[in-house]
This record gives C-alpha cells, structure tokens and sequence, in this order.
C-alpha cells in the first residue's frame, strides 16, 4: 500500500498553507518530514487525516482519496494521526484513552489482544492503567498517544513532533519506539518533526518543507549530508 | 424535628426532579457546548405527549416510556435539523459563540406556541399514579407521600442506569471522548455528529421524565402557562451551573441542594422568596466557587 499525494493545495482562509505538494510513500517505509515552524507541516498531516479540508490535489491510499471523507471514515481505512501536542484526553484513563482507538472494530477480544501488545511495547501504560492521563508525564502521554493510533490497526500512520517538549533522554526513546513499531507492524510512517536530525536519524526518506513547498526531498541519508540542509534545517 | 424531616423530605423530591432537569441541560452541553434553553418547552411537549397516551392506554407508566421516546425523538431532530446547521454555519463574527444559545430561546417560544395549537391553552390534567397523602408518623402526617417516594426511587435508578451507560459502555466511552475533544474522537473513529445526537436524544428522554415527574408532583394539573415549568427550568439551570455545567454527578448534588435549600428556605423563613432563593443560591455559588462544585478551576481547553 502506498501513500501517493499530488498537487496537495490548501489554504488557510486566504493564506496559502501547501503549495503543489507532491511525495509518495512506500509500503513499510519511514518519511520524515521537516522544515521550520510555519512550512505547513501539521497541516499536511491535518488534511491528510481529514480533519482539514484541501483547496485542490488528491492523496490517494488504498483507493482511496483522503481528501474527501471525513477523519473518522480515514480511521476504519487504516490511517492513524497523532496530532501535536495533547493528542491524549486529559480527562480519561489511561485505559479508556486506549480503549477509544479500538471502539471503531467493535471486536473487544481483537482489541484487549492489540492491547496487550500496546502494553508489552510500553510496560509503563500498563502500570498506569487505571490512572487519569492528567496524571502522565510529557513522555508517558506521547507514549499513550502512539499506543492508541496501535488499537485502530492502523497502516499508515501520521505522528504530528512526537519529541515535542520532551527531554532528549526521551526523545531517543521515543524515536526507539517509532522505529519499533514500524517494523512490528509494517506501516508506512510520515513523520513530522522540528527534531531533523533526529528525525532523519531513523527515517528512510525525507521531505524538505519550506513555507508551503518541498524545498529539497530525498533518501534520509542524503539529506541529512546535504549542506545546504544542514546549514537551514540541522544547525551546523 | 418532625418538621425538619418533612421539609428535608419535601426538599429532596424536587430536588430529584430539578436534579432530571439539570441532567437534561447538562448532556446538551457536553456533548454540543450549548446551552438549551428550549428544554423547558421540550419537556412540555414530553408532558403532553405522556398526557396524550393516557387518552389510549391507562397506565401512567406506560405514559411515562412513550413520553420519554417522545422527548428523545424531538430532541434529536432539534440537533441534527438546527444545531448541527447552526453550529456549522456561525463560527465568526460576534454572533459565532451565541447563535445557537438564542435560537434555542426561540425554539422555546416556538414549542410553546405548537403545544398551544394541539392541545390549547386551558389547564390539562394527568392523574398521579400513586397517592400524593402523606405517610403518617404516629399522629403526625407527613407531606411525604407514596408518590413522592416514587418520584425519588425513579429518579435515583435513572441516575444509576444513565452513570452506568455513561460510565462501563462503549457508547459511554465515545459520549465522553467526543465532549471532551471532540478532534481526538474523530481521530480515534468516533462518529462525533451521531454521538452528539444521541447526546441531545438521551437529554430529551430525561427532560421528559423531569415534566412528567413534575406534574406528578403537584395536583396533576399543568398547562402551557404553568409556572411551574418555567422554575423547573430555571431551577435545571442552576442545578447544572452549581455543579459545574460538565459533570452529570454535580448537575445531581447541585438539583439536590438547591432542593433542600429551597424548601427549608419556604419552611422558615419566607413563601414569598420562593423565586428568588435559587437565584441568591446561584449568585452565591458564582461568587464563592464560580467553576461550581465539581467544575475544574481554569476551564477546560477548547
């Protein structure tokens, strides 16, 4: 399965957000995307997820056009976003956060069994299982957030700065468990991330995103070696 | 202290009853973030549906379900015919945050005007299904009757089924999810408009048993005019604010407060200030804890 999005436009009122967006992802494989604060980088992932809607272009998944439909039918296709920031809800368990990915299937045993594998990957979710999310550290949150993308089964998954305001001894852990989870569950992986060199670190790919085009977009590799990159985007 | 159990008594009846109302205004809320004012009309015409089945059938209970399948159906259409467009179509301007809350006090008037056209201003009668005379205490009689009994045991296992639906189901867990962030419910494949429905339809089959209970309450007679619907909403209100406006368990102690309070307020100090002791309570609780009982302090993030 493949992510294929061409001439992805969309504004924001009368500001222009993505300008003629085109990239493809592959079955298994790890995109990172990067680019400074404003380059429409959350929105590409909002539209992608539906929760935006787009100005023209299409992005296609399984035969589908994300672009149309709404964010709780892409779900039911296999696509999971975590969204920036407070993607948990504060006001409910730890469990219960957990629980809601799965609600979609309406199959409590596949579920409790997706949960148990959530459970093994962060054995800390399960300590704080019947906790309210409030009482979660930054880590603990971003952890439960990519645990409740797991419960939809998803296949594609778009995690919107993963190691936002995260210490770096944590940020490595959570970059660990992406890698982790790729691999567990074979999914094609778009990673939006102010964290480029970690980002690239672990992705197979990389796109360049400058206020609303692809600058420079290649192998992770090459990107993360190439100066001008380096210079714009990696700090040195 | 004869008097005092009769007027705790007393108190704790309407407060169940206002506790419904709460309950009914608190739902709309969570699951829409409006404030339904509508709702005192909705459960008049929940009321007069109850009272149109009992010209068929001769059961006040049976009124009473078919009243509150009513209730849920109109409440429901009121969600997905206005709200939904409303709320869609308002988000700027100065208008944006209060379009829906005004319409449903046009909503109300409206209603009230239908329930007029059908069944005519005149008083109605539904009969209480049980004795509204009191227990007797030795050589004392209580106001405290089998009815009023009934109307705290129908209320106390409303509350039980509606905090177990809302709390241990599936449905529970997206009701809550889609209120308290509706983006992350969507994300996680909640349906977020069909459960706002069912939000306003579960708030309409409370608001239903809230009327009925109401007019049960009293001597059975009720009409367009009644004063006691526009208190009941009023006191609803209240309820739901003292409480906190987000919680289901605060709109139920806020309804039961404000019931006791009041009635000892009635008992002894003054009839007179019958109107005005919700409003002194409500002020009161704005002043001293303005996020209500179990509001959480700051708000909530939107």
């Amino acid at each position: 399965m493949t992510l294929n999005v061409e001439n992805l436009t969309v504004h924001h009122g009368a500001i222009q957000a993505l300008n003629q967006v085109s990239f493809v992802v592959r079955p298994g494989e790890l995109t990172a995307v990067i680019g400074s604060n404003g380059a429409g980088k959350s929105t590409l992932l909002r539209t992608l997820s539906g929760l935006k809607s787009a100005t023209t272009g299409t992005a296609t998944w399984k035969g589908h056009n994300l672009l149309h439909g709404k964010a709780e039918s892409h779900v039911r296709h296999g696509v999971a976003h975590v969204s920036e920031g407070k993607s948990v809800i504060p006001e409910l368990t730890v469990e219960e956060n957990l629980d809601l990915g799965a609600l979609w299937r309406r199959n409590k045993s596949e579920g409790n069994a997706t949960k148990r594998e959530v459970f093994d990957l962060f054995p800390r979710l399960e300590e704080r299982r019947k906790q309210t999310t409030e009482t979660l550290s930054g880590g603990e949150r971003q952890m439960l957030a990519i645990g409740r993308a797991l419960m939809s089964k998803p296949e594609l998954l778009l995690l919107d700065e993963p190691s936002l305001g995260l210490a770096p001894l944590l940020v490595k852990q959570i970059f660990e468990s992406i890698v982790n989870v790729t691999k567990q569950y074979g999914l094609s992986v778009v990673l939006v991330e102010q964290n480029a060199m970690g980002a690239l670190n672990i992705a197979d790919s990389g796109i360049v995103l400058n206020l609303g085009s692809i600058a420079v977009t290649g192998s992770a590799q090459a990107l993360a070696s190439d100066p001008a990159v380096r210079a714009a985007y990696l700090g040195y | 202290m004869f008097q005092v159990i009769n007027t705790l008594l007393i108190g704790i009846t309407s407060g169940a009853i206002y506790a419904l109302m709460a309950l009914s205004i608190v739902l709309v809320w969570r699951s829409t973030r409006v404030i339904n004012f509508a709702q005192a009309g909705q459960a008049l015409t929940s009321t007069f549906i109850g009272f149109q089945t009992l010209k068929y059938v001769d059961s006040f209970w049976i009124a009473l379900l078919v009243a509150m399948v009513g209730g849920a159906i109109i409440s429901a259409l009121i969600e997905v015919t206005l709200m939904r467009v409303l709320l869609k179509h308002s988000t700027s301007g100065a208008i944006a945050g209060v379009a829906p809350i005004i319409a449903t006090l046009g909503l109300l008037e409206v209603l009230q005007a239908v329930i007029t056209l059908i069944w005519g201003g005149a008083d109605s009668l539904i009969t209480p299904p049980l004795s509204n005379t009191g227990f007797t205490i030795g050589a004392n009689t209580l106001v405290f009757s089998p009815m009023k009994l009934a109307i705290i045991a129908i209320v106390a296992l409303l509350l039980i089924l509606l905090s177990l639906i809302v709390q241990k189901t599936s449905i529970g867990l997206s009701l809550r999810a889609a209120a308290f962030s509706p983006e992350l419910a969507r994300l996680a494949g909640v349906r977020v408009d069909a459960v706002r429905t069912l939000g306003w339809a579960l708030s309409g089959a409370t608001g239903a048993v809230a009327g009925l209970l109401l007019v049960a309450n009293g001597n059975g007679s009720f009409s367009t005019a009644s004063m006691e619907f526009s208190l009941l909403l009023i006191s609803g209100f209240i309820a739901a604010v003292i409480g906190g406006l987000d919680s289901l368990l605060g709109a139920v102690i806020g309804g039961l407060a404000l019931g006791i309070i009041t009635a000892f307020v009635l008992m002894y100090i003054s009839d007179s200030l019958f109107f005005i002791a919700p409003f002194v309570i409500l002020l009161l609780v704005l002043f001293i804890r303005p996020q209500g009982i179990l509001g959480k302090k700051g708000g909530r993030r939107a």
